[in-house]
């Protein structure tokens, strides 16, 4: 018996939600919310026959029945359940959503250089939509994902981050996302839209938290647009519930010159699938991705990175590290795609993975797709164990074996921990990976 | 009491005997040199006295100190002061020299009870040893042997014996791919650490080395076995001769 299509749900709870909270918005906004539906209604969710899908299935998310977070109350956290989770010692602006919602009370915005607005989108669409008008929905394309067609579809709120021409924000911007437990799974559509201008620069940090051990769906997306010249590094920590589901997409668009660097960090999750893309629309541009995804008891995490060089002479580096332990599976779906006319390209991409357990399965998929003659481009792959030559090494220097596998399993991770150059968060990651790394109190120094 | 008592020694590698019985007696203060030409075993009976995985001890028996050597897990080998310099030393990114080194040295304190060193007066031990090897200080932060050269490596290797101070060094192929500056201050590295306490194997398929860290006892090793033992003038011999010119007379001097 074939399982009822979802469709029809998301269709009913569109329905009641356009009635009481979007058919007061400007009609672009109606209209792009209309035409993701169309998308998401026309598609569905995707199927492991679809190549991009081949590896993650979406059947646990497509048969959960979620209440649109839209309509929980938003009041019942206290700061208190929240510290925990916030960055301390830090000196930059943070905005924190609970469930979807922007929660003011928890949230601190530091003073900013001129210009600068950092803020709820859903505030500044009600304040005045046609700020975002040129930006919101125009580079994360409905086409490309059944997941952004319906974030589109049901956009509620995220951060704002706009940093005009010249402009540069000294302090990470930190936009947290806190999940809470709730009887009925909740799904909550959080959109962010960061816009650097020409020769600005900014730091933005997301963060995407579980309080609770509950089962909920968190479905973001993240548009950044960084103008000539100008800089953008960007950072998303996702630490959800281990039962919750998250599904989410980064979307960047670079002109001339400019420099971008993402590092996507993925703990929790039970089944995690996380898009990062780039489009180079101007030359001379230079991207770099960095990825960390450790999993462990039967968690499925996928990583999906596209790099478009639409213009040449530009540089992409990439690399994304995976720690598989227990019975969990991860991807990595790399694509770099040299357009034609894109000479000069420079591009690597690496995909390393090290499997903790013999029942973990890591799937690496590297691309490259070229389609112009003078390029540089490299990519490669490895999965294995930790090597037993260099656990040796250590034993013959009077090593305890585990202590010598805690050191390479923390070595391994390092390259990627080492470019997360904002101290709050690396703090927050050392602790993370302390709790999740075999051993760490062995190599607590290390960390 | 010997430090190490090897009798009749058979050891395999991947199934295939390589040790056919290899007898030797090493006393405190004393420089040893095990020459051999390729394949002779060198380099295996060096890895089966640290304990290396894949090197199986099939037969006779290792005494260390007058303990079962062959009993010790690899790093109780170390703890009791044995240490091989290796041929290959591992390149293992992300951990850093001096984190790496300092860990050693307290686990091996630790082992014997002594107090474990903190950052301070882990650095105070390590700075001479630094200057020894002709090393600077940025080589500590280093990762370790990661992406360092041949020469680099192999200094790193008799760093590392300086700092922890071994009762027993193996040496295995120390000179091997280094140039003629590198290998003096190399030898002038392990001729500090020669004293009565401590004893030096020097496994090695050239004399050269043996110009600057003089033996006192010279074996040669041949298809798993030690066929002839002597004082520094066998090896010298060797030079003349060649192993080939050796083994012909070697078989011919058998019943």
């Amino acid at each position: 018996m074939a399982a009822p299509d979802p469709r029809g749900q998301y269709l009913a709870d569109f329905g009641s939600l356009e009635k009481e909270f979007y058919a007061s918005e400007p009609e672009w906004l109606r209209t792009l919310r209309a035409t993701a539906l169309a998308r998401f209604q026309e598609v569905g969710f995707p199927s492991q026959k679809e190549e991009l899908w081949r590896h993650t299935n979406v059947a646990p998310i497509a048969k959960q029945r979620f209440l649109p977070a839209v309509r929980l109350q938003t009041d019942g956290v206290s700061p208190d359940r929240v510290r925990p989770v916030r960055f301390s010692q830090f000196e930059g602006s943070e905005l924190v959503f609970v469930n979807g919602h922007y929660a003011p009370r928890l949230s601190a915005l530091k003073d900013l250089p001129p210009g600068v607005r950092v803020g709820s989108l859903a505030k500044m669409l009600a304040w005045d939509a046609r700020i975002a008008e040129p930006y919101l929905g125009r580079y994360a394309k409905v086409e490309a994902n059944p997941f952004v067609a319906l974030n589109t579809a049901f956009l509620q709120d995220g951060a704002f981050i706009e940093v005009p021409k010249g402009a540069i924000v000294e302090h990470p911007i930190h936009v947290l996302f806190v999940s809470t437990f709730h009887p009925t799974p909740t799904v909550s559509y959080p959109r962010n839209l960061i816009v650097v201008g020409e020769g600005a620069q900014a730091t933005v940090t997301e963060s995407y938290v579980g309080l609770d051990e509950g089962t909920y769906f968190t479905n973001p997306v993240t548009e950044a647009v960084v103008g000539p010249a100008g800089r953008l590094d960007h950072y998303k920590l996702q630490r959800e519930s281990e039962k919750a589901f998250h599904v989410g997409a980064l979307q960047v668009h670079q002109d001339r010159a400019s420099v971008v660097s993402d590092n996507s960090l993925s703990f929790g999750g039970a089944l995690v699938r996380n898009d990062v893309k780039t489009w180079f629309a101007g030359e001379g541009a230079e991207v770099a991705l960095y990825g960390l995804y450790a999993t462990h008891g039967t968690q499925h995490m996928d990583s999906h990175t596209l790099i478009d060089h639409a213009a040449p002479a530009c540089t992409s580096r990439e690399l994304y590290k995976g720690i598989l332990d227990g019975h969990s599976r991860a991807v990595f779906y790399g694509n770099i795609v040299v357009h034609q006319g894109a000479q000069k390209t420079n591009a690597m991409q690496t995909n390393k993975n090290l499997l903790l357990s013999k029942d973990a399965l890591a799937d690496s998929i590297p691309g490259l797709q070229i389609l112009a003659n003078d390029v540089k481009c490299k990519h490669g792959s490895t999965t294995g164990q930790l090597d037993e030559a260099a656990i040796f090494y250590l034993r013959s220097r009077g090593i305890d074996p585990q202590a010598a596998r805690a050191m390479l399993t923390y070595a391994f991770v390092r390259e990627v921990v080492d470019q997360v150059k904002v101290a709050a968060m690396h703090a927050v990651l050392s602790i993370q990976l302390a709790s999740r790394l075999p051993y760490a109190d062995v190599v607590r120094e290390g960390l | 009491m010997a430090l190490l008592e090897v009798r009749d020694l058979k050891a395999s590698v991947a199934g295939k005997e390589i040790l056919k019985g290899v007898n030797l007696t090493v006393n405190p203060g004393e420089v040893h040199a095990i020459m051999g030409p390729n394949g002779s075993g060198k380099s295996t009976l060096a890895n089966v006295l640290a304990g290396r995985p894949a090197y199986e001890a099939i037969g006779g028996s290792v005494l260390y100190e007058g303990k079962d050597l062959l009993a010790m897990k690899p790093e109780n080998r170390a703890r009791e002061g044995v240490f091989l310099a290796f041929q290959y030393p591992v390149e293992i990114p992300g951990v850093g020299n001096a984190y790496f080194l300092k860990s050693a040295l307290n686990a091996i304190r630790r082992y014997r009870n002594e107090p474990e060193l903190d950052a301070m007066e882990f650095m105070d031990l390590v700075n001479d040893r630094v200057k020894l090897l002709g090393l600077d200080e940025a080589f500590l932060s280093r990762s370790l042997n990661d992406g360092f050269s041949g020469g680099e490596k192999k200094r790193n290797e008799i760093f590392q014996m300086a700092v922890l101070e071994p009762r027993l060094a193996i040496l295995d192929e120390t000179d091997s791919g280094l140039d003629i500056d590198a290998l003096k201050v190399v030898a002038n590295g392990v001729n500090t650490m020669r004293s009565k306490d401590r004893a030096i194997v020097v496994v090695t398929h050239y004399q050269r080395i043996l110009n600057y860290i003089v033996p006192d006892f010279v074996h040669v090793l041949m298809d798993g076995r030690i066929v002839k033992s002597g004082g520094r003038e066998l090896a010298l011999e060797l030079e003349k001769t060649g192993y080939q010119g050796f083994e012909a007379r070697a078989a011919a001097a058998a019943p």
